[in-house]
């Protein structure tokens, strides 16, 4: 980030926002004033724009810590309504991944199996403040001595409940067909043989990392909206990939960036969280996140200018590529492509249907908007994110 | 001329039984399989159009229901849970008859009861189960 210009500085915008003078737009907003007062109006006249996303994010899960018991415990195993969590950390300190499924569920042994029911489940449930079932046993110490213990409990009742998601808010991600000749269930949804649907899964212009396509406002620290509490990214994502394809324009044009992001379970809302099932696949969950982007530079007006025209994915065949681990493209679709709702692609006219949710990302967008006109100030990042240099060499990558 | 749409379940005792034939020999009238699953020893579903004059489909349905099997309509069979759905669209990739399509202006899902034949495929689509009712299949 040391290279990056910052023609307004964050305390600046923050004092605007403490003020309550900043000029804040969405993402969907800010096309139009780039395309009325070009580039340079736009970077003096807007100090954040917000970002929104909502859809299945299967790296995410909670910290939880149930409190102690009387007598104490060292709970080596624990189950949320009967979801396993990992139980290999302190004594009452647990984790609960969205992806777990419950126990004796029957999978994909009758294909394509339903997965009921999941950790993603169990995080939805709490913070809809659910009564839900929750067991641990341990194996009795000199200071632990409790073998069981067995309570149905609600949010309030545990000690500390962290949501905790290693990669959240993929910058890209694929849009998926199917070449193969029969139906296939896949996290992106039911494809049909022959490509007869494709499947894509990101709020395009309204996404975070592609308003901030090299990361240079988006670092540790950087506050966010999370499932409808205020939540903060703490480090760059898994698989965060800097070194991508990029358009013209500098902004990927496959998976790239990656978030790691935290947030207190007890003040999310559950209109914003959803456990998923996704046929012949998994449980999951549904996250929704926003990300207010500080207008530091003339650049980041104009990423964040850019609309769905602008942004491209790669089309994917999850028939036979994908499972095999063949890095293929089939070739590049524009969002704009994708949500009319069918694409042109290798001489067929093919229905497209998103996996996320457009009007969902909207609304987080919207709602971060109003959170920073009343006063949610930007967190400047602490830790810059791995990237690259934004070149003239952006396409030849 | 009218026409309604109906899911008819046979149990295992009749789900043999030639009726359907009678539909047409006695009552006049003219019918649509639009999807029909046999579910060995279990039962069988058979999703209906049937036109005819309105008098003639009360009584080839009465007909149905004395010989045991069970008719519903099909426009209230299955619901959307509103506020468990959140407008992701993957129910539109597999409604073949767009009873769940995208409004492009707002990116929202809408849902028209009337085209839906109870296919069921959206309930297998929908990640957060938002989608339920009778369909096809057995739930």
């Amino acid at each position: 980030m040391s290279g990056v210009e910052i023609k307004k500085s964050y305390e600046e915008i923050n004092k605007k926002i403490r003020e309550g003078k900043a000029v804040v737009v969405t993402a969907e907003e800010m096309p139009e004033i780039v395309a009325s007062e070009g580039v340079d109006g736009a970077f003096k006249k807007v100090d954040v724009v917000t970002t929104g996303t909502f859809g299945a994010m299967c790296s995410s899960g909670a910290f939880i810590n149930i409190g102690h018991t009387r007598p104490r415990m060292k709970a080596t195993k624990v189950w949320f309504n009967n979801v396993e969590a990992y139980g290999g950390l302190a004594a009452v300190d647990c984790y609960i991944g969205a992806t777990q499924v419950q126990e004796n569920d029957p999978l994909n042994m009758v294909h394509p199996g339903k997965f009921n029911y999941g950790g993603g489940h169990v995080i939805e449930d709490l913070i809809a403040r659910k009564r839900i079932g929750l067991k641990a046993v341990g194996y009795g110490t000199d200071c632990y001595p409790l073998k069981e213990h067995d309570a149905k409990i609600t949010i309030d009742d545990l000690r500390d409940a962290i949501m905790f998601n290693p990669r959240n808010a993929y910058q890209n991600y694929n849009c998926a067909v199917n070449l193969s000749q029969k139906t296939i269930y896949t996290y992106l949804g039911i494809l049909k043989p022959d490509m007869a649907n494709a499947s894509y899964s990101s709020a395009g212009q309204l996404s975070p990392l592609l308003n901030d396509p090299y990361y240079w406002t988006i670092g540790t620290g950087t506050r966010i909206f999370l499932c409808g509490a205020a939540g903060s990214v703490v480090w760059h994502g898994t698989q965060h990939a800097p070194d991508c394809k990029r358009g013209p324009n500098g902004i990927p044009c496959e998976g790239a960036g990656t978030l790691a992001v935290m947030g207190n379970m007890k003040e999310m809302d559950p209109r914003f969280v959803r456990g998923a099932s996704f046929t012949g696949y998994g449980c999951s969950i549904m996250i929704g996140i926003g990300v207010p982007i500080p207008i530091i530079n003339k650049d980041m007006a104009y990423f964040t200018g850019q609309t769905d025209r602008d942004l491209r994915c790669q089309v994917v065949d999850y028939g036979n590529d994908y499972p095999s681990g063949i890095s293929r493209s089939l070739g590049e679709v524009t969002y704009a492509e994708l949500k009319s709702g069918k694409i042109e692609f290798m001489g067929k006219t093919i229905d497209a249907a998103p996996m996320s949710s457009y009007p969902m990302a909207r609304k987080i967008a919207l709602e971060l908007k109003e959170w920073v006109k009343k006063g949610f100030t930007i967190g400047i990042p602490q830790t810059p994110f791995p990237t690259v240099p934004h070149g003239k060499d952006d396409e030849t990558r | 001329m009218k026409s309604k749409n109906v899911i008819l379940i046979f149990d295992k005792k009749i789900m043999y039984k030639p009726l359907i034939f009678r539909l047409a020999k006695d009552f006049d009238i003219v019918f649509n399989v639009l999807e029909a699953k046999i579910l060995p020893k279990l039962e069988g579903r058979i999703i209906l159009e049937l036109r005819g004059t309105e008098e003639s489909i009360a009584t080839s349905i009465d007909y149905l229901t004395s010989e045991g099997v069970v008719v519903e309509p099909l426009s209230d069979k299955i619901v959307r849970d509103d506020e468990r759905c959140i407008n992701c669209g993957a129910c539109t990739s597999v409604c073949r008859v767009d009873a769940l399509c995208i409004d492009r202006q707002t990116m929202e899902v809408r849902f028209d009861p009337d085209k839906c034949v109870a296919c069921g495929l959206c309930k297998i689509a929908c990640p957060v189960g938002a989608m339920s009712g009778k369909s096809i299949d057995l739930d």
